[in-house]
């Protein structure tokens, strides 16, 4: 039986829970502390925590590369694009109202909101994911006998 | 002596500053730098935080019965964040205020130190990349070891 | 005018913001792009509508007044505003002249110093700095020019250890520098919090009209004040502040440092001149002192210091590292003086100083790129092996030295007038003794290149070997411009002349701008 039963057992329970919490902080942020940051670091860590039981080469597999490099300019083009959007829709940049200028509840405001944190989640989540994977395959220049 | 337990986060926030400029300053280690940055930075996020503290205060969300009660209220405010990674506090009221007795906390505190969080964590990150690369091309990361190594480039380079 | 009426009347309405959106969304675009060539396209093309859109900019500022810009359509002080008057529309138009030159000169540079596969992240990360460095200048919210000042930052940490392919020190300079950058930044929001604790906003207008009704006796202001000048004067190398400058510009690929070289520094003193006049009240005691003794006195200090480091230097990349921080000394004796006359020669001096610098870094790439020279001695017999090059570099040294007929004369002469208004006798003996010291440094490569034979290798003389195209036509034009700015004194003068006006003007200036938004029941 490989060593890590335990954990490997837990964190098959654990890491769809932690990505369904950062989907639930992701769409709270309107209500309560929460947002796009915070919701991509916790998704992050969820995908991070699987490279860590895992391995490094199962976790490649399961969000390749190439996904996280697109994945980061995809976020920034989503907000950005909110905003260019706002401008072709006559606002100034970033204009939220002019996605719905009729409404009574500011539903337009709720829109670009939504909009923009989907940008950050993907941006946030893609970059965290980049930085473990990239420091993750340097080759360790010192084998384990002298650590 | 009572000043002194009054202000008690503004005495953490000296202290975390100053203990973190000492490590940058006297670490020869470059990962004991950025650990000492990162506490430099920890501090100012505490001195913010503790500012916005609002006792008493409830999220900034207008709950129904208070549209009744204050009017001025009017429709969510929310303020316009940075371009970069711009964690939103969603739809917001204004600062604390008092409206028919509610009172508000005010996210924009932390809608700042959310930010600076960020900018830490870039930091933080290339700085360690730095740190690897160093590594690898110079086989150590104390600063007077790299010194050494690179004395005789130096030289060169300098009065002649 | 004419000009006006060639550019959409979309940038004119949406410049502000788009002059900072448009290069952040093509960074990431160009970041995916496996094609080093159509990288370089897209960076010329987005750094070609900055220069644009920047001149349209100032035009509609020299003609109309200052323009305000809702980000969001939030009006400030709820929103976050962009501001762009006589003072930061000549900044705009320099750091995208100055990028678009710069990019010419990348083609050849960027492909001799950085991996083919590295190029498109290396382009991405050049636009994020890019587009950092305009919003710093362009914005009116205290915070959003922290959150600017470190996204340009950032990239710069990056741009500048990619020079650990020529020239391993790269590193441990940038390390050095992102260091020393986060600890500035990190007093600069220190002392930005500060000033929210007080004033309960963080609109530069805002702040302005607050703390005229809160008056200069307040401790925390003051501290605010002292953060917030030492976090900018970190940015913008002031004298003891300045130590990861020769290392971040000398190990640096060559274009980067001369992008660098002509505009980092450039947007730091914007801050602090924009911080130092019109948000905090000139006339208060201890803001005339630090004036007076702070910048006038670091500036004085980091003339003499760093022209006499400058001297015996043999890199050439650190001979024009210290004269750039020598340089910046006398922009802060300029602004020191608080005087019209003094402002109006900091702020020139800033404008003429990157096109010097900007010269001089391509014309030391164009050294390395055909011949790998780095030290002043190797510079033997330049003059006839790159004679083209060479001219363009003793036009911009001698305009550095300040010889009359070039623009860096116009600018000295200015300091010198000023100082002798203001009775400083002893800073117009400063400003001569460092230009002969820089007539030290610079007359030494000058020598070195014309006066020295040409070196032999395999005993056959060294053959001419002209820089490329694409190197002679940037740094001719900037070389130009250091000749014609000091004939043609009207341009560059008139820009500055506007900014001291604004400056003159204080926080009333500002004021007027603050417009009092929603009944704000109960405020801050």
């Amino acid at each position: 039986m490989s060593p890590h039963v335990i954990l490997r057992v837990v964190s098959k329970l654990l890491i769809p829970l932690i990505a369904l919490f950062a989907l639930y902080v992701q769409f709270h942020g309107d209500f309560g502390p929460g947002g796009g940051f915070q919701a991509g670091v916790i998704f992050a860590s969820a995908i991070i925590l699987y490279a860590l039981i895992f391995g490094l080469d199962e976790a490649k597999r399961a969000v390749p590369p190439s996904w996280v490099r697109v994945g980061m300019t995809f976020g920034v083009l989503v907000y950005g694009g909110t905003g260019v959007a706002t401008w072709m829709l006559g606002g100034e940049f970033l204009n939220y109202t002019v996605f719905a200028p009729q409404s009574t509840h500011a539903a337009g405001q709720h829109w670009g909101i939504f909009a923009v944190e989907l940008g950050v989640l993907f941006t946030v989540t893609s970059a965290m994911v980049a930085i473990f994977y990239a420091f993750g395959s340097r080759a360790p220049e010192m084998t384990d006998e002298d650590w | 002596m009572a000043t002194l337990f009054e202000h008690f986060n503004f005495v953490v926030v000296i202290v975390l500053m100053m203990t973190g400029l000492y490590v940058v300053f006297a670490s020869n280690n470059m990962i004991k730098k950025l650990v000492g940055l990162s506490v430099f930075q920890t501090s100012v996020f505490l001195l913010y935080i503790s500012l916005g503290k609002v006792v008493g205060g409830q999220p900034p969300i207008i709950a129904e019965e208070d549209l009744h009660h204050a009017p001025e209220a009017g429709a969510g405010v929310a303020k316009a964040g940075a371009d970069a990674a711009h964690a939103g506090a969603g739809d917001v009221a204004h600062g604390a205020h008092e409206a028919a007795e509610v009172l508000y906390s005010n996210p924009l505190p932390h809608v700042l130190i959310l930010t600076a969080i960020v900018v830490g964590v870039a930091t933080l990150s290339i700085g360690l990349a730095l740190v690897v690369r160093t590594r690898e091309v110079y086989g150590t990361i104390e600063e007077d070891e790299i010194d050494n190594l690179d004395y005789h480039k130096n030289l060169e380079g300098a009065a002649k | 005018m004419q000009i006006m009426s060639i550019l959409p009347e979309w940038i004119l309405s949406h410049g502000a913001a788009s002059i900072v959106v448009i290069p952040l969304m093509l960074a990431v675009l160009t970041a995916l792009n496996p094609n080093a060539k159509l990288a370089w396209a897209t960076v010329l093309g987005v750094t070609a509508l900055s220069v644009f859109t920047a001149l349209g900019l100032l035009i509609q500022v020299m003609t109309h007044g200052p323009i305000h810009y809702n980000m969001g359509g939030w009006v400030p002080p709820l929103g976050i505003g962009y501001y762009i008057d006589g003072l930061n529309a000549p900044i705009l138009l320099l750091i995208s002249g100055v990028a678009l030159l710069c990019t010419i000169y990348a083609l050849p540079s960027v492909a001799a110093e950085v991996e083919p596969k590295k190029k498109g992240p290396f382009y991405a990360a050049f636009l994020i700095s890019f587009a950092g460095l305009l919003g710093m200048v362009v914005t009116a919210d205290a915070f959003n020019v922290f959150v600017f000042l470190e996204v340009s930052s950032i990239s710069t940490y990056v741009l500048v250890a990619m020079g650990a392919s020529r020239d391993r020190r790269a590193l441990t300079s940038s390390f050095n520098y992102l260091i020393m950058g986060s600890i500035g930044a990190t007093f600069f929001v220190i002392g930005i919090g500060f000033l929210y604790m007080q004033t309960g906003t963080l609109n530069m207008m805002d702040i302005a009209r607050v703390l005229q009704e809160i008056g200069p006796g307040d401790r925390v202001v003051q501290l605010a004040f002292a953060f917030i000048v030492i976090g900018l004067g970190l940015k913008l190398a002031m004298f003891p502040l300045h130590m990861w400058l020769p290392g971040a510009y000398a190990y640096a690929p060559s274009f980067f440092t001369a992008f660098l070289a002509a505009t980092a520094t450039k947007a730091a003193l914007y801050l602090l001149l924009r911080f130092t006049f019109t948000v905090f009240d000139p006339s208060w005691d201890y803001i005339a002192t630090a004036l007076m003794i702070l910048l006038s006195g670091m500036g004085i200090l980091g003339m003499l210091a760093a022209s006499l480091q400058a001297i015996f230097q043999n890199d050439i990349r650190r001979v024009l590292a210290y004269s750039s921080v020598a340089q910046v000394g006398y922009m802060l004796l300029g602004i020191g003086m608080a005087t019209t006359l003094g402002l109006t020669a900091g702020y020139l001096h800033m404008l003429n100083h990157a096109m010097m610098k900007g010269a001089l870094f391509i014309a030391v790439g164009a050294f390395w790129y055909r011949f790998g020279i780095t030290q002043v001695s190797d510079m033997r017999g330049l003059g006839k092996t790159m004679p083209w090059t060479m001219a363009a570099f003793t036009v911009a040294g001698i305009s550095l030295i300040g010889v009359p007929g070039t623009a860096g004369f116009v600018s000295k002469l200015k300091l010198a007038q000023a100082a002798a208004e203001n009775g400083w006798w002893w800073a117009i003996g400063v400003i001569v003794t460092t230009s002969i010291m820089a007539i030290i440094y610079i007359g030494r490569m000058i020598e070195q290149a014309y006066f020295q034979p040409v070196p032999e290798i395999d005993g056959k003389p060294v053959v001419r070997n002209e820089a490329p195209m694409a190197m002679l036509i940037p740094l001719w034009i900037m070389a130009a411009a250091a000749l014609v700015f000091g004939i043609q004194t009207e341009w560059s003068t008139s820009l500055a002349e506007a900014a001291a006006h604004v400056l003159d003007a204080g926080p009333n200036t500002l004021i007027p701008g603050a417009i009092d938004a929603l009944p704000d029941a109960g405020g801050h």
